[in-house]
């Protein structure tokens, strides 16, 4: 068995009054209009492979009607499969009877929902405590693993008041701390940040993200919204009527779409916001050692470049220029004749690196954080990139 | 030529064979009455002792006292200085204008039957909520209930049982127990699905479903079902008089023969203000229950 958390195999879902007797249609391709046309009977889901690894976050993402809300519910069997398997740890999630259910959601998921789904006549500490609650975790016990969340979700004067005394966004916290409070390996997110504004959205998302650097959860997490699923991914499922159309990393989805439904998403895109600097950098081309001007200004010759990277083994020390190595004094490279070039990290995103590509005449040096020079990022790479993408998919 | 006569009048069925049917049913639940009555009777007999016990602790208590414990019941349930202020003006008139006695009567059968209402009521519905065939086989009877005019379900209720209080609580608790029930399942179904879902994605039980947050969140509209039952029985105390229920339907069912309009007024007014009473404190207390759904700012 590879070390995949969540395995789903051959997952189907009707709904309608018989699913069984469609299904002999279903495994016959018939699509989902013909379907509902001739039986009354809506495809949910059909044919779903997954496997999610330990310690990622896997965003499912599709339209409305794509049928990602009812994958999402089938991992802790808020609905039941039409047919195929879903194993958590090996564990066939279709073979626990009522009461192993009732704990498998207990301890194993814990759920966060797009309109919050928080009990309206409860705390909002005795919310986030709801999972030790129905646990039998004893009162003050819960109580104060509840109010430590809600200090990490950035919510600690708010135990007291209920629900509706929140905004959107202090709700949505209050949903995750619950989430959190279980200590669960696996969190499913249905569409969890989607009833928020923009501006709170990305400050959920930034919180998504630096508590998963801390608690490296198994994360399922739903949306409609590209931008969101390639900022948060690590992988990206893609769904639509009820298939999967493409999975992969978020750089493999946006360059290389499956087929025109993906390209058809990704085309809107805004690629500066999604793709980072190790994306689209190049190898660096002319790198100088030593300190010779002489040698420099030669292998600028060789490689018929203006500017060039000064390191030493791979630790990068500079940025030289033709023009200011031609007019040195002497033959010894001292820092008066570097350029004042700034240098951009492998993982900055592209919007946050573009005034300095403007600002400089050559390549930016791409540089890590131990001074290491990973590459080159040129005017040319980023407009490729931030232009027509076909062309490049194409390539 | 043939009998077109059926074309002019309703082809009725033989009178004989009509009143055989009558008779074939009367004289059936007569029988079942004989042969049952008595132990169906017996059944029934803590309740009444009940009832009798609580009607005698409420006339046999001093005035001053009932007056008191009442008040600071309205009081505990409602936080309402005014309420509470009103309820004793309005037990002094009562009293004053000598209907004491009565009213305490009333008082007792309207409140053992509420709770009757209530305990048979509730569990009814939420039956009701959890099963659409149970709800489909209760809301025709439930029809039948609140539409039935209440003489014709006293008939059976006073061949089996007798005159006399039970009987008379019977009736009452046909007449008033639809509003709870229906309102329990209305609020049970009006429940946010996206927080049931939440419950069971815990992994809530079902019993830690039902009594964590489908009936708290389905209380004020349950309240609403309590209140208009309290609001029932209390208009069905004057007919369930007719078959022997003591209270302030006697002295209207009385000034209805006789034509003595004032004390039919006065007894009204009372059952009015016990209404008014009634109906006041039990939304009081339903909205005082229910602070967080304003946000927990007024109380």
């Amino acid at each position: 068995m590879s070390d995949a958390l969540i395995r789903v195999e051959g997952l189907y879902k009707v709904f309608g009054k018989d699913p069984a007797s469609v299904m002999p249609l279903v495994h016959e391709g018939r699509s989902k209009d013909d379907i509902l046309a001739e039986t009354g009977h809506t495809l949910g889901l059909k044919s779903i492979d997954l496997e999610i690894a330990k310690g990622e976050i896997y965003v499912i993402m599709g339209l409305s009607g794509s049928g990602k809300s009812t994958l999402i519910r089938h991992f802790n069997r808020l609905i039941d499969p039409t047919e195929g398997r879903i194993l958590v740890e090996g564990t066939d999630v279709m073979q626990l009877s009522p009461r192993q259910l009732i704990d498998f959601r207990r301890h194993k998921m814990s759920m966060v929902f797009q309109r919050f789904g928080l009990l309206p006549h409860r705390s909002v500490l005795d919310n986030v405590a709801y999972g030790l609650a129905i646990q039998g975790v004893d009162r003050s016990s819960r109580a104060q693993q509840a109010q430590q969340w809600l200090e990490a979700v950035g919510l600690s004067g708010y135990g007291e008041q209920y629900p509706a005394q929140l905004s959107g966004g202090q709700q949505q916290r209050v949903g995750l701390a619950r989430a959190l409070c279980t200590n669960a390996e696996i969190l499913l997110m249905d569409e969890a940040f989607s009833a928020l504004d923009p501006l709170i959205r990305s400050e959920m998302q930034d919180q998504l993200l630096a508590l998963q650097q801390k608690l490296h959860k198994t994360i399922i997490f739903i949306t409609h919204d590209l931008d969101e699923a390639l900022r948060l991914g690590d992988r990206i499922a893609i769904l639509k009527d009820g298939a999967l159309v493409q999975e992969g990393t978020p750089v493999d989805i946006l360059l290389h779409p499956a087929d025109d439904y993906v390209a058809a998403f990704v085309k809107d895109v805004n690629r500066a916001r999604a793709l980072t600097v190790e994306t689209v950098m190049t190898p660096a081309q002319c790198c100088i050692e030593g300190d010779s001007v002489q040698a420099a200004l030669k292998a600028l010759e060789q490689a018929g470049r203006e500017y060039g990277f000064q390191v030493a083994g791979r630790q990068y020390r500079g940025t030289l220029s033709r023009r200011s190595l031609e007019q040195a004094p002497g033959d010894h490279i001292d820092a008066s004749l570097l350029e004042t070039v700034a240098t951009v990290a492998p993982n900055a995103l592209i919007e946050s690196v573009i005034p300095d590509t403007l600002e400089t005449p050559g390549p930016l040096p791409v540089v890590s954080e131990d001074g290491n020079l990973c590459g080159e990022l040129s005017r040319a790479s980023l407009v490729e990139v931030l232009g027509d993408g076909s062309r490049r998919s194409a390539a | 030529m043939a009998d077109t006569s059926w074309l002019r009048e309703f082809p009725q069925m033989d009178r004989m064979d009509l009143l055989e049917i009558r008779k074939t049913l009367d004289s059936a639940y007569r029988e079942f009455s004989r042969s049952y009555g008595d132990s169906i009777e017996s059944f029934f007999d803590p309740l009444l002792h009940f009832l009798v016990w609580f009607e005698q602790l409420l006339i046999n208590s001093p005035w001053w006292a009932v007056i008191l414990v009442v008040t600071a019941l309205v009081y505990a349930a409602t936080r309402s200085w005014k309420l509470s202020l009103s309820v004793v003006v309005s037990f002094l008139l009562i009293g004053y204008f000598g209907m004491w006695e009565d009213t305490m009567s009333t008082l007792s059968i309207i409140t053992v039957c509420t709770l009757m209402s209530i305990v048979l009521g509730i569990p009814i519905g939420i039956l009701m909520a959890r099963s659409d065939r149970i709800r489909s086989f209760v809301t025709p009877v439930l029809d039948i209930m609140q539409t039935m005019p209440a003489f014709v379900y006293l008939i059976p209720v006073v061949m089996l049982l007798g005159i006399g209080k039970i009987p008379g609580l019977i009736a009452v608790v046909i007449y008033a127990i639809p509003p709870v029930i229906r309102l329990t399942n209305l609020g049970i179904r009006l429940v946010d699905p996206e927080v049931m879902e939440a419950a069971t994605a815990y992994g809530a039980s079902p019993m830690q479903r039902l009594f964590g947050v489908q009936l708290p969140l389905a209380m004020p509209t349950i309240m609403a079902g309590i209140n208009q039952t309290i609001m029932m029985a209390l208009a069905m105390v004057v007919i369930a008089s007719m078959i022997g229920v003591k209270g302030l339907g006697q002295p209207v069912l009385k000034s209805i023969t006789n034509q003595y309009f004032t004390l039919g007024l006065f007894n009204g007014l009372a059952i009015v203000a016990l209404a008014i009473i009634f109906d006041r404190v039990s939304q009081a207390y339903a909205r005082r229950t229910q602070r967080h759904s304003n946000g927990g700012r007024n109380v």
